[in-house]
């Protein structure tokens, strides 16, 4: 397990070398001049122009620029933002909670309705069942989110004024950020009705986020266990007189998991793509929308580092995945 | 030697191919449906010119934000209703339509050259090579794609045609990956190795040896791509990365309809509306594609 574990780590280094040096040709290529924008309105004369070049290393050759880029990466120094002069990592790490709890939501919603919709469509094959709702899960995996999104608020903040547009709780109330999820610090802080508040700016914006992870999950859990249901060790099972309960739950379902459990992990980089568009939409103070706002004021270091850390985390979570594919699989191992 | 053995032309053996597929395709009722509202969207590209009411960019002052014609205050003139400056829906999403599968078919055409060829490159030399290309396709699958499309637009500038560019390079791993494998799988097989015998040369084993073998799964993912550049293109165009107003691409249009979401129904649903059914009709074709062109599911 130890050699696999290895093996996988080696294997990410020069991806890992190659996602930093996209992020930093990135940078380097987009339009516009970094020092003029941290200049302002006002303009800049030429003389300071060439002493903050100087000062920000700009003026220096570029593979200069990219091992001291690197460098630092390696102390966990991101540079600053050329907007709010915060450290990009200060930026991510207060935003980046936001972006988890949302996440970890959706992925539930999705998880906790996908796999029994689909181990039931799976069960019920043909019926009326396993039609609307393969049907349901086609249309949510072609679903445009940000009109879903749309439509959502229409319905239920318009019309029927239910949940609140945007934000991720009501602004009367306050309390420290001990976990950074709303969720757990409304509940620790005791206030009547934080909880409540959090929960309902929350709920709109995660459906949204979960709904291709949830069509994405039922059809591969359906056909996962449509595959798995034709095995022979099943009809042994069968055949042996083992009640249905038990050769669906545990032969068939732990089986058919695997490739599920796959699928879920897989939906990190989806969530992220879905994040950027769900968090413009309900004005969710996370990192798509942190993304969105640092690439329209072209703040360089924040794109830059934002591109990184996002590659650096979906690259993390394939990784955990891969592992736990091993550590469940014992053949995908010992290839 | 038996005397039953008919030798079939290539050209019967095509058409057996042919009558196979469209037998599987048609047991698939749901792609049935979807080609044919892929076949409708076509045509009312095509003809948009023709069939629209009015000018897509044609503003009517005196009728903004009309509703629906069904709608208290709605006019026949203008079925679907008008947008804020007063354009007429409908033909916006009819010229819409021209938009949304120029977009798939330049994004799915691009994507799939680039891949195949960097594929058939990974999957034949292997070796460095191979390293080399697919070391460079994970970085590029490492990064969520509307991510890297969008970083990949500022850089190149907002507009359509870097938009497409953008969504073209996210989706171009896809392909290689695919073309490699299916590559792997075949280069060892008799035909290649008979072909190699007989002297064909690298470019010929490539080309037209090795690669119509493996066109079944690039097909059905350039269908998929399809669908997801039509989704990509509008959420690009929703965030203001895409094409540019006053282009009727449909996420351009739901961008500027946003504010009048609680007060104009129709300008924000319409678009989105024309959104899903398209990229709906698609993945319904691709789901009937995949069981008709995958042998493995045809015997079950």
């Amino acid at each position: 397990m130890i050699r696999f574990i290895l093996s996988k780590l080696l294997y990410l280094v020069p991806t890992f070398l190659g996602i930093t040096l996209i992020a930093f040709s990135f940078v380097r290529i987009l339009p516009g001049d970094p020092v003029l924008l941290m200049a302002g309105e006002r303009g800049i004369s030429p003389e300071r122009h060439a002493e903050l070049s100087a000062q920000l290393g700009f003026d220096r050759p570029l593979w200069v620029q990219y091992f001291d880029f690197l460098g630092r990466l390696f102390h966990g120094d991101l540079g600053n933002s050329l907007v709010t002069k915060k450290p990009v990592m200060a930026e991510f790490l207060t935003l980046f909670p936001a972006t988890v709890e949302l996440g970890l939501v959706a992925i539930l919603i999705a998880t906790l309705i996908g796999v029994p919709v689909g181990v039931l469509a799976a069960i019920k094959r043909g019926s009326w069942f396993d039609q609307v709702s393969m049907t349901a899960a086609l249309v949510g995996f072609s679903m445009p989110i940000f009109w879903w999104g749309l439509l959502l608020i229409i319905f239920f903040s318009g019309i029927l004024g239910w949940t609140p547009v945007s934000g991720r709780i009501s602004l009367v109330y306050f309390f420290p950020d001990v976990t950074g999820f709303m969720l757990i610090d409304s509940l620790i802080s005791g206030q009547k009705g934080a909880f409540g508040s959090a929960l309902s700016h929350l709920i709109l914006p995660s459906v949204v986020l979960a709904t291709i992870p949830l069509a994405v999950i039922a059809r591969q859990t359906r056909s996962a266990m449509l595959e798995v249901m034709g095995e022979d060790y099943v009809r042994t099972a069968r055949a042996k007189g083992m009640p249905p309960s038990r050769v669906i739950g545990v032969h068939a379902l732990r089986n058919a998991m695997i490739p599920v459990i796959t699928t879920i992990g897989l939906q990190i980089g989806v969530l992220m793509a879905g994040a950027i568009l769900t968090e413009t939409i309900f004005s969710w103070p996370g990192i798509g929308k942190w993304m969105i706002d640092s690439i329209s004021r072209r703040d360089y270091p924040v794109v830059q580092s934002g591109l990184l850390l996002i590659a650096g985390l979906v690259m993390l979570v394939n990784l955990l995945v891969d592992l736990t594919y091993g550590l469940i699989n014992p053949r995908i191992r010992h290839k | 030697m038996s005397d039953t053995t008919i030798k079939l032309s290539d050209a019967a053996i095509r058409k057996q191919m042919l009558a196979d597929f469209l037998f599987y395709f048609r047991q698939n009722r749901g792609a049935v449906v979807g080609m044919w509202v892929f076949l409708g969207l076509v045509i009312l590209a095509i003809f948009a010119q023709v069939i629209a009411p009015h000018d897509p960019t044609q503003q009517y002052r005196d009728a903004l934000l009309v509703p629906p014609f069904w709608q208290e205050g709605g006019s026949t003139s203008f079925l679907l209703g008008t947008d804020a400056v007063g354009r007429d829906m409908l033909s916006r999403l009819i010229y819409g339509a021209q938009y949304s599968l120029f977009i798939g078919i330049v994004v799915v055409a691009i994507a799939l050259i680039g891949g195949i060829f960097v594929g058939l490159l990974a999957g034949f030399f292997g070796g460095w090579v191979d390293s080399v290309i697919m070391r460079v396709m994970d970085v590029i699958l490492a990064f969520p794609s509307l991510l890297l499309a969008l970083v990949l637009v500022a850089v190149l500038g907002p507009g359509l045609t870097n938009a497409m560019i953008a969504i073209a390079i996210v989706y171009q791993p896809h392909f290689a990956r695919l073309t490699r494998a299916a590559v792997m799988g075949e280069k060892e097989r008799e035909y290649v190795t008979a072909a190699r015998v007989a002297g064909a040369g690298t470019m010929r084993l490539m080309f037209k040896t090795i690669l119509p073998n493996c066109l079944a799964p690039l097909i059905v993912q350039a269908t998929l791509s399809f669908s997801s550049a039509v989704l990509d293109s509008a959420a690009l165009g929703f965030l203001g990365m895409g094409a540019q107003p006053p282009a009727s691409e449909w996420g351009t249009m739901l961008a500027e309809a946003r504010e009048f979401i609680l007060r104009a129904w129709w300008v924000v649903t319409l678009p989105g509306l024309a959104i899903l059914i398209s990229v709906l009709a698609i993945n319904l074709m691709g789901d009937g594609l995949r069981d008709a062109l995958d042998p493995k599911l045809k015997r079950s």
